[in-house]
């Protein structure tokens, strides 16, 4: 979330789509209800069904699923054509005036310029600014949209002059490993139009792009009828009517909208949505994703992801011959109108990446030794979820590590990754209970024949539940908090790092007595913990924190503050690159201070009456509870809304200050132009995303699903995600509408069940006891069905089986003329449990349904929005 | 409400005499406040429920509803009814709405009791049950407008909610109140309950276009201690068969009035047959312990 959960409190307006959060997130739910209560505010839902937070909105309205750039495209277009912006926001803190080079092309075939069909590759160079300065007025009369002057030109003096340029490389270390070509970079002097009237501008290129998108065309691809596509548009943009920027709505959603083949570009459109509306870094605004689990956030940030390291480094890769190459790969250098400043906060990377290699390896990590920075593993292709999988059916992965997590059932394809685990060496699970993927070789359809050659060894490891162990969880409002336990661990079960730690130093054994290809990274890790065979996780969060390892002085000079070495960090500003501090998560710096645990905190105190509580936990990055808050003020640094007042610039003291901590250089003065943005090395949003960011296009464009019941409407020659893989394995099929798969469906969360392990406690199976498909009424009248009869629902991959919920809560569609049905079915039942135990199922998987297909950029699976049949059982 | 004024008793079922302390203290009456229109189908409340009171978990089989059963059991107190209603204009309106004993101000099932103490109604407008004093007759199930009473075979005695008369006695919100999570459940005096519910009734006429809003707080039986704000009052039916106009049937009217104290005659014959038996028969003999059975 930029914002977070409490926040929402604060707005006027609320889009929620790709999330349905009054079943999935319903203790968080009470926000959206406490806007509704004390601010009249207005909540549109938009899903493939009424569900039970639709139950609440003002407006729903029924979309396909998988079409969500169209509606939100169209919802832009909208803003733009009904002058519903945020005219000085619009200028001043996004990329809408920056001019785009000659040469770059609009999707208007669908594929922008640059495609390689061979490779299905763009090659992104023509994806970025034009190198210049002012040519305001030089395209055209400036008109009316400059409303307010920016700031007075004049030269910056900030560190980033002396930029050599960037690579603005993907988010994933292993692009680009072709060869010795330079990469493009970002021109350290943008050219720009403030009058926004140059052709080339971001802003007519945006203009452009969606002008396409009509509710016509939104009607065409989504289903949703153009007067109520009309209805949601006027009401989510009458937060901008005549100007006002007193009001402020909030983009509310979730997996609903990762997990397409173009999930990253949907979540784009949002955030360009509330950048051209001036939403983002406001109380009530900001972009804000509903995370799934209890600590689903905290994984991300600790690099639960093949590509990163923690804090959102860059994975390194092969060409990163050394720790400078490595630095120069992944430190941007400010691109920006040369007026304007830009604090460019990532060119402190080389401060994060020592630190953290100090953290990993501790002494043996020195400047000699480029800080071991060639102990870090170098990844050469994508370690991706459905990569894993893919690697282990094709016999390239031998064995793998389970924990707190359940393969099988996740899927996409769950067959292939039973099949998957049939072919594995070894198979190590830690669980409390027993589970499909512990049991994969007990699924349906697995006879004692076949069991015989199943020769894959599974070890199951007892761990510990989550009320059996402390730490911390960071919830989607990026808060750390921290929590006690309730129960030991019964049995010989055992809390996970005590596992993890007890083979690491098995590993480490094995190391030191026969050696091996590399094991220095093995030999030297830094395991400086107190009780090595179960460290205490309060240790850990205090080495993730951060520590002098020498005599320190702030860099501040203004404080005059020192720390002693051995001392925690108050706060990333302190990291240096020179080997003399410590922190094993940069963004998680200022979380365990030597004031003490932050993350412990549970002041209830809220001066502001905002929802701030600055003293309840710790939220990154250093405790700010609204991402790109210098975004709350206008240009000259007043307050948007002077009654929701988050910061401010104080004239007299020289300096931000407010309610909450400024996301922000303290001491820049407005006069200064200093973007709000400041991670991206322009200052400002990015309505268009320069060269390689995004691996499909730097605006989203509405691509079909994979399996879709039309040709795209925009251009049908180009349906889907033109740089979007298939698998090629013999299991990896994908059905078409004429292969009779002509039903949408998508797959969710109940509210009465915790995806796979709730199905073996009592009380939830009560409240919900089988699985269920959601069918509509008219479909199922079509199929003589009736509701509680069994229902076979077959994808060009395998079935699924259960008792048929006929509701009118899901209506048939009219997709480019065509009438379209869309089914759901809930993910949680599969082969073990109380009612699978008890022969209460049919023992399939939902996920035994979804297509093996990954959004380019996250590489998250479609599970949303497949083509289904569906047929009485 | 904090001490036990609130648990004052105010009507005993099926008793003859005065009222032990009525009219001594007053205090202010309980209410249960659902916002059906903020009411997220969670279900919170219902595990919070089956888990305070201790009750065994229930077997339940899909019934083509989110509903978690279609009605309340002896063991299960709080349902929430999951309704899809139509509207004149084609759109759907997903109903939910937490199922409870309304704690009715004249409560049927108090009125057609024929046991003495077997429900009581306190000072504060909660109507209890008290098992032990249950002779299990379900006269009750029948004098209750809202079907909420409900008859266990193998106690043979007959179970409800009890507005957690324990927790409120003790100055806590019923377990449902604290259970859920948008708030839509609230808990006070009768008073405040009935403010709040109206002026949520008025903003959803104002500011989003529920014309008819309004509270359900029936006062053909005399208001109830649970109340509703509904989207639409002038159809309460489409909550899940929520009655407009609850009515005690007549007979338990008349019984209380007229028959009762005749029938109390009739069973003061009963104890004099008792009598008799004794004085004929002997007491009760001990019977034979069975057989312990070896660990």
């Amino acid at each position: 979330m930029t914002n977070g959960w409490i926040d929402i409190k604060n707005t006027d307006m609320m889009l929620i789509m790709g999330g349905n959060p009054a079943e999935n997130h319903p203790c968080g739910f009470k926000w959206p209800i406490e806007a509704k209560l004390h601010r009249n505010a207005k909540m549109i839902v938009v899903d493939p069904r009424l569900t039970r937070t639709a139950a609440t909105a003002d407006l729903f309205l029924q979309i396909r699923a998988g079409t969500d750039i169209a509606f939100l495209g169209g919802l832009i277009n909208y803003a733009i054509q009904n002058s519903r912006l945020a005219h000085d926001y619009l200028l001043n803190y996004t990329n809408a005036a920056f001019i785009i080079k000659e040469g770059f092309k609009l999707p208007d075939d669908g594929l922008y310029s640059g495609f390689d069909p061979a490779t299905k590759v763009y090659d992104k160079s023509s994806w970025n600014y034009e190198e210049g300065g002012d040519m305001t007025g030089k395209a055209a009369a400036a008109t009316a949209l400059t409303g307010a002057a920016p700031a007075q030109h004049q030269p910056h003096t900030s560190d980033t002059a002396s930029g050599q340029g960037h690579q603005a490389g993907g988010p994933m270390g292993a692009k680009g490993t072709g060869g010795a070509v330079p990469p493009p970079m970002l021109p350290p002097k943008v050219a720009y139009d403030l009058s926004l009237q140059h052709p080339r501008c971001v802003f007519q290129l945006l203009k452009k792009q969606y002008e396409r998108y009509t509710p016509e065309m939104v009607e065409r691809i989504t289903g949703i009828p153009k007067d109520q596509f009309l209805k949601a548009a006027d009401l989510y943009t009458s937060v901008r009517k005549d100007g006002d920027m007193k009001k402020v709505s909030t983009i509310i959603y979730a997996v609903g909208w990762t997990q397409h083949s173009f999930g990253t570009q949907i979540i784009r459109t949002a955030a360009m949505l509330q950048l051209l509306l001036g939403n983002v870094g406001r109380a009530g605004g900001g972009v804000n994703a509903l995370r799934g689990h209890s600590n689903i956030q905290g994984a991300t940030d600790m690099a639960g992801v093949f590509d990163i390291l923690p804090g959102y480094l860059k994975m390194p890769n092969p060409t990163d011959t050394d720790f400078a190459a490595y630095l120069k790969r992944i430190t941007p250098t400010a691109a920006k109108p040369d007026p304007w400043d830009s604090f460019n906060y990532w060119s402190n990377t080389p401060k994060f990446a020592t630190s953290f290699l100090k953290a990993m390896y501790g002494p043996a990590a020195t400047k000699d030794n480029d800080w071991a920075f060639n102990y870090l593993p170098k990844i050469d292709r994508n370690y991706s979820w459905v990569n894993i999988w893919n690697d282990m059916y094709e016999g390239k992965i031998k064995g793998i590590f389970a924990f707190g997590m359940n393969g099988v059932m996740i899927g996409p394809d769950s067959q292939k990754n039973i099949d998957a685990l049939k072919k594995a060496d070894w198979l190590v699970v830690c669980e409390i209970y027993p589970d499909e993927t512990s049991e994969f070789w007990r699924a349906p359809g697995i006879t004692p024949e076949e069991l015989k050659k199943i020769n894959t060894t599974v070890y199951r490891l007892p761990g510990a539940g989550f009320a059996e162990k402390d730490g911390t969880f960071v919830n989607s409002a990026r808060w750390l908090q921290w929590k006690n336990v309730a129960l030991p661990p019964p049995g010989l079960a055992k809390v996970d790092q005590e596992i993890l730690a007890t083979i690491f130093l098995k590993v480490r054994e094995l190391y030191r007595k026969e050696g091996g290809k590399f094991p220095d990274p093995i030999l030297n890790a830094w395991f400086p913990y107190t009780d090595p065979k179960n460290p205490s996780l309060a240790e850990l969060a205090k080495e993730i924190n951060g520590k002098a390892l020498a005599d320190l002085t702030d860099p501040n000079p203004k404080t005059g503050l020192t720390l002693k070495a051995g001392q925690q960090l108050p706060g990333f500003a302190w990291l240096k690159d020179d080997g003399t501090t410590l922190a094993g998560n940069w963004l998680y710096c200022g979380s365990w201070t030597e004031a003490g645990a932050m993350i412990q905190r549970r002041g209830t105190d809220d001066p502001s009456g905002l929802g701030i509580y600055p003293n309840w936990a710790w939220s990154w990055p250093m405790n700010r509870r609204v991402m790109y808050n210098r975004a709350s003020c206008d240009p000259s640094g007043k307050p948007w809304d002077p009654e929701r007042r988050q910061i401010w610039w104080d004239e007299s003291k020289q300096s931000w200050g407010g309610n909450d901590i400024p996301d922000f250089k303290a001491d820049s003065a407005p006069k200064d132009h200093m973007g709000p943005f400041i991670m991206n090395p322009e200052g400002v949003g990015r309505l268009f995303v320069p060269l390689g960011a995004m691996a499909d296009g730097p605006f989203p464009e509405y691509y079909e699903p994979i399996e879709s019941p039309i040709a795209n409407p925009l251009h049908p020659n180009q349906t889907n995600n033109p740089v979007v893989k298939k698998y090629k394995t013999d299991m990896d099929k994908y059905g078409t509408p004429d292969q009779g798969y002509n039903v949408v469906c998508t797959t969710y969360r109940l509210t009465e069940h915790y995806h796979y392990w709730t199905k073996n406690n009592p009380m939830n199976v009560e409240l919900v006891p089988e699985p269920f498909i959601e069918v509509p009424f008219e479909l199922a009248d079509r199929m003589g069905l009736r509701g509680g009869e069994k229902v076979k629902v077959t994808s060009a991959r395998s079935h699924y089986i259960a008792k048929a919920m006929v509701t009118r809560r899901i209506k048939p569609m009219k997709i480019d003329g065509k009438e379209t049905f869309q089914i759901g079915i809930p993910i949680h039942w599969g082969f073990r449990g109380i009612a699978e135990d008890a022969d209460k199922t049919a023992k399939t998987l939902a996920n035994q349904l979804t297509p093996t297909v990954i959004d380019p950029n996250a590489f998250t699976p479609e599970f949303k929005g497949f083509l289904v049949k569906i047929e009485k059982a | 409400m904090s001490d036990r004024k609130t648990l004052q008793i105010k009507q005993i079922s099926a008793h003859p005499g005065p009222i032990p302390g009525l009219g001594v203290q007053r205090d202010l009456e309980v209410c249960k406040l659902v916002d059906t229109t903020t009411c997220i189908g969670c279900k919170a409340c219902e595990v919070a429920c089956v888990e305070w009171n201790d009750m065994p978990f229930a077997e339940t089989t899909f019934d083509n509803t989110y509903q978690t059963m279609p009605e309340t059991r002896w063991n299960f107190w709080n349902l929430i009814k999951f309704n899809e209603h139509q509207r004149e204009d084609g759109t759907i309106q997903w109903l939910m709405r937490k199922d409870q004993c309304m704690h009715c101000a004249d409560p049927g099932c108090l009125r057609a009791c024929p046991a003495d103490g077997a429900i009581v109604q306190y000072a504060n407008g909660i109507v209890d049950f008290n098992q032990e004093n249950c002779i299990g007759c379900e006269f009750c199930v029948s004098g209750c407008p809202y079907n909420i009473p409900k008859f266990n075979k193998e106690t043979k005695k007959v179970y409800k909610c009890t507005l957690c008369s324990d927790r409120v006695g003790q100055g806590l919100e019923p377990a449902c109140i604290k259970a859920c999570p948008t708030g839509c459940l609230k808990f006070g005096s009768k008073e405040d309950m009935k403010m709040i519910a109206e002026s949520r009734a008025a903003q959803l006429r104002e500011h989003f276009g529920y014309e008819n809003a309004g509270v359900y707080d029936p006062q053909s039986i005399g208001g109830t201690h649970v109340i509703y704000v509904l989207h639409d009052a002038t159809q309460p039916e489409l909550y899940g068969g929520l009655p407009k106009n609850p009515q005690i049937p007549w007979s338990y009217t008349v019984w209380k009035w007229l028959f009762k104290p005749v029938l109390g005659a009739f069973s003061m014959l009963g104890l004099v047959g008792v009598l008799l038996h004794y004085v004929t028969v002997g007491p009760r003999r001990p019977q034979p312990e069975p057989p312990k059975k070896e660990d």
